[in-house]
């Protein structure tokens, strides 16, 4: 056994200074944000907190399964759709609208103020807006369709912009030059080449915005997030269950759905 | 007794981590004692790597009996398998080695299977045995690269500290798939030496495969041949004759690979020759 | 001469199968505006304006006290507590369950060897696991937890832990499986344990990647604070709820322009850090 040197051990020890004072920084900026919050853990911990916990986690069981409850569910999960798609819709409708400005279409200026009207849209979070339109239209899906329309309408815009800004120009400019109106030239010329990519990014946000739309609801935004809402408000906790699970489904479904609409997109020729 | 192997054979099957349905090995019987030094020569594609695989019990043969150690590993519980695989010591032709990880780390990755785990956790930070890995990778002249990154070191020094590891473990059974693939000759001379040194001084045995049929020749006692799956022959280093050789590696083009690409024969076997390198101990022991 | 040829078509063939998805599209569109009760005049109700006209006149002025802008620091303050200690929490559950998760460190698929049907009933069961975790929103997770809980940020907190945990665990056994596995691989073939095959062998080369989605999550771990104060979790969130409840247009602006200077600030530091760890 040979003897080891303090260089040896010293350059053994690896990890520059940098690494170590970087990690040590975080665990205090962590330590730091548990200690603020001075959270409770007894409350997680403690033998009678755990016995609350089950008993609160039993009256989720048995889910109410019953016919009458199950149709209005149905009901629930067709509006959260409704809300999902005609969002969606509204929102690729008015952001083609508005990518043409933001593509910088119409000069610099305009391109500027509908970038950051754009960003705006997106910033505000759904659920901000969902509230802020169950004021402006009153309880029910119609709030959740325009909260997310406005949100959606700033994703969706920046997208087709970016979309427009990447197309080559030379079919809209031949077009232009041989006399069509600016406008039939975009529609003939722009458009064709560009809406693969603008109904796969619609397609996608639609994805999640079915996600999105079934919490809505818990501002009263209509769909099975407002159902959830008002029976937990209610203590109904058998039926809150049943409408978690259809919500659980729900995902799953579109989940597995846009997976496979992927596979097939995937395969040649498809 | 070493390992033997009866009639084993291996068909790649259908299923994603072994490949398409392919036959790799066709009833090979082979056996040996402990001690043994043995190397297993054939055209690429022959079945060489899988047969180490197969005795590194890596691989599970679709046929015939393995008994490694005096122990069929597939007959073993998780654990039991888990301390065999420790004694057995498995030389890549590519190092798998993380581009970012040290030397020293490498190296003592080599006892992961003999260490508690609070040890090995330890070593993560700061290495339990800076002497170990360094004596090694001294007896394969690296010494001086104990603290470099390995995405800092060339293709024959990457090699080496994949040698250096598995002497770190220390296995009772070595196997290596073209260790010196990488390494110009007196480099491959060295290394090669020092898995002899390890053999005979521990008494374990060596199995090595190998691209180069003079280092081959040169090196070690017994020679195996290898081709399409199936043992052509097996004989002792001297028996070995130019025209055993050209019938092995027929497909191949007409000289026969060595470690510096040079051409090479052989006289016919019975002939006294002088300029063959006999088996030697090794030039170099550190 | 074949007919098609001496003849030219007179009807676009593609004509009956595009009308009729546009008949399709136009047919659906009716119920679905009648399902989302779609009545843009709601908009223009009178009472419905008065309220609205009211609340986003307050917009401005803002509300700048120092009082009501101490509270707004508070509470992002604890916003980003809650962020990162539901992130960290995440990690614990998220870390274990990947690395079960990911076939790489799997010894019972070298050879294959025993435990081959356990291995595979053990994954199974935690692919399902971070299913459950990551199907359900997080703010539902919120809203039980405050029933559970009360309110404030705890509820928050743990709701983070669980859904980020759920979806840090699978895309981490994802990295783990999608990088080169091979170093792992021959260390388990050598009889190390699989924790420690990890460390040796698939975190030097995965350690970035798994860094930086992680500081990504974060990002969208504060977004998802504020939101989730909405149903009393605390935070900025709760502080914007609490406003727009008693209508005060001003403070609601005030905490809105805040709320996009801190995603603006959560974005910079998550750009920062992955830059940092590149």
């Amino acid at each position: 056994m040979s003897t080891v040197t303090f260089d040896e051990r010293r350059r053994a020890l690896g990890f520059c200074i940098y690494c170590w004072t970087t990690m040590l920084l975080l665990a205090v900026l962590v330590w730091a944000c548990f200690a603020y919050l001075s959270l409770d853990w007894s409350l997680l911990f403690s033998g009678e907190s755990a016995g609350y916990m089950v008993q609160f986690i039993q009256r989720f069981f048995p889910p109410d399964l019953s016919s009458e409850f199950l149709q209005r569910i149905a009901k629930g999960t067709l509006e959260t759709l409704a809300i999902s798609a005609l969002g969606t819709l509204l929102a690729a409708a008015v952001g083609l609208f508005l990518a043409l400005p933001a593509a910088g279409r119409l000069g610099g200026l305009p391109k500027a103020a509908t970038r950051f009207f754009l960003n705006f849209l997106r910033s505000v979070p759904e659920l901000v807006w969902a509230a802020l339109m169950v004021m402006a239209a009153g309880l029910g899906p119609f709030a959740g369709t325009l909260a997310l329309a406005l949100h959606t309408t700033g994703v969706l815009g920046r997208l087709f912009a970016e979309s427009l800004e990447n197309v080559p120009s030379q079919p809209t400019q031949a077009l232009v030059e041989s006399g069509a109106s600016p406008s039939l030239a975009f529609v003939y010329g722009t458009l064709p080449s560009i809406t693969p990519q603008l109904i796969a990014y619609s397609m996608y946000r639609w994805e999640m915005n079915i996600r999105m739309a079934t919490v809505l609801g818990f501002v009263g935004a209509g769909g099975l997030g407002q159902m959830l809402y008002y029976e937990l408000s209610l203590l109904h906790e058998a039926q809150a269950s049943s409408v978690i699970i259809a919500m659980l489904i729900l995902v799953v479904f579109v989940d597995a759905i846009s997976a496979w609409i992927r596979r097939r997109q995937m395969r040649p020729g498809g | 007794m070493s390992f033997q192997l009866d009639r084993v054979g291996l068909i790649h099957g259908g299923n994603s981590y072994q490949g398409g349905g392919q036959r790799a090995l066709q009833a090979i019987s082979l056996k040996a004692e402990r001690g043994e030094r043995l190397a297993i020569i054939g055209p690429s594609g022959a079945g060489k790597t899988s047969l180490l695989r197969v005795l590194a019990t890596s691989l599970r043969p679709t046929e015939g009996r393995v008994t490694v150690l005096e122990r069929n590993p597939w007959q073993l519980s998780g654990k039991e398998l888990k301390r065999l695989r420790a004694r057995i010591g498995v030389i890549h032709q590519a190092p798998p080695i993380p581009p970012r990880q040290r030397a020293i780390t490498a190296v003592i990755a080599g006892r992961l299977g003999q260490w508690p785990w609070w040890k090995s956790a330890l070593s993560l930070l700061y290495p339990a045995d800076i002497a170990g890995p360094r004596d090694q990778l001294a007896r394969l002249d690296l010494a001086d690269r104990l603290f470099d990154r390995c995405d800092r070191l060339s293709g024959g020094q990457l090699q080496r500290v994949g040698v250096a590891r598995v002497l770190y473990q220390a296995p009772d059974l070595l196997l290596a798939d073209e260790p010196v693939s990488a390494m110009d000759p007196a480099l491959a001379d060295l290394t090669i030496g020092q898995l002899h040194s390890e053999a005979a001084t521990r008494g374990v045995t060596l199995v090595a495969s190998l691209h180069a049929v003079d280092v081959a020749l040169r090196w070690f006692p017994r020679v195996i041949g290898l081709r399409a799956g199936g043992i052509v022959f097996d004989l002792p280093a001297v028996k070995v004759s130019d025209g055993v050789l050209r019938d092995l590696y027929a497909s191949e083009t007409g000289t026969l690979p060595t470690q510096d690409n040079q051409p090479f024969h052989l006289v016919a076997a019975d002939e006294p020759d002088t300029s063959r390198l006999k088996v030697v101990a090794p030039p170099r022991v550190i | 001469m074949p007919d098609s040829l001496s003849q030219p078509a007179t009807r676009d063939p593609d004509a009956i199968r595009r009308a009729s998805w546009i008949l399709g599209a136009l047919l659906l569109m009716w119920p679905l505006l009648h399902i989302a009760q779609f009545r843009p005049a709601e908009l223009f109700d009178s009472r419905n304006l008065a309220v609205m006209g009211g609340f986003v006149g307050g917009f401005f002025p803002p509300v700048l006290t120092t009082e009501f802008l101490s509270l707004t620091l508070k509470a992002t303050i604890e916003t980003l507590a809650m962020a990162t200690a539901g992130v960290v929490l995440a990690l614990l559950i998220a870390a274990p369950l990947g690395l079960v998760l990911s076939h790489s460190l799997s010894i019972s698929r070298i050879g294959p060897g025993p435990g081959r049907g356990t291995g595979e009933a053990v994954r199974t069961l935690s692919r399902f696991t971070l299913l459950l975790l990551r199907g359900i929103p997080e703010i539902v997770w919120a809203l039980l937890l405050v029933r559970a809980f009360g309110l404030g940020p705890a509820a928050g907190v743990l709701a983070i832990a669980i859904t980020y945990g759920g979806m840090l665990g699978k895309v981490y056994a994802e990295i783990l499986e999608a990088g080169d596995t091979r170093p792992a691989r021959v260390l388990l073939e050598a009889g190390s344990g699989r924790l420690m095959a990890f460390f040796y062998g698939l975190l030097p080369g995965a350690a970035q990647e798994l860094a930086s989605y992680t500081v990504y999550r974060w990002e969208c771990a504060v977004r998802a604070s504020v939101i989730m104060g909405f149903v009393g979790a605390g935070g900025l969130g709760q502080l914007m709820d609490q406003s727009m409840k008693m209508l005060n247009g001003g403070e609601v602006s005030t905490i809105l322009v805040i709320f996009l200077l801190l995603v603006l600030l959560a974005d910079a530091i998550s750009v920062g850090l992955r830059k940092l760890l590149a």
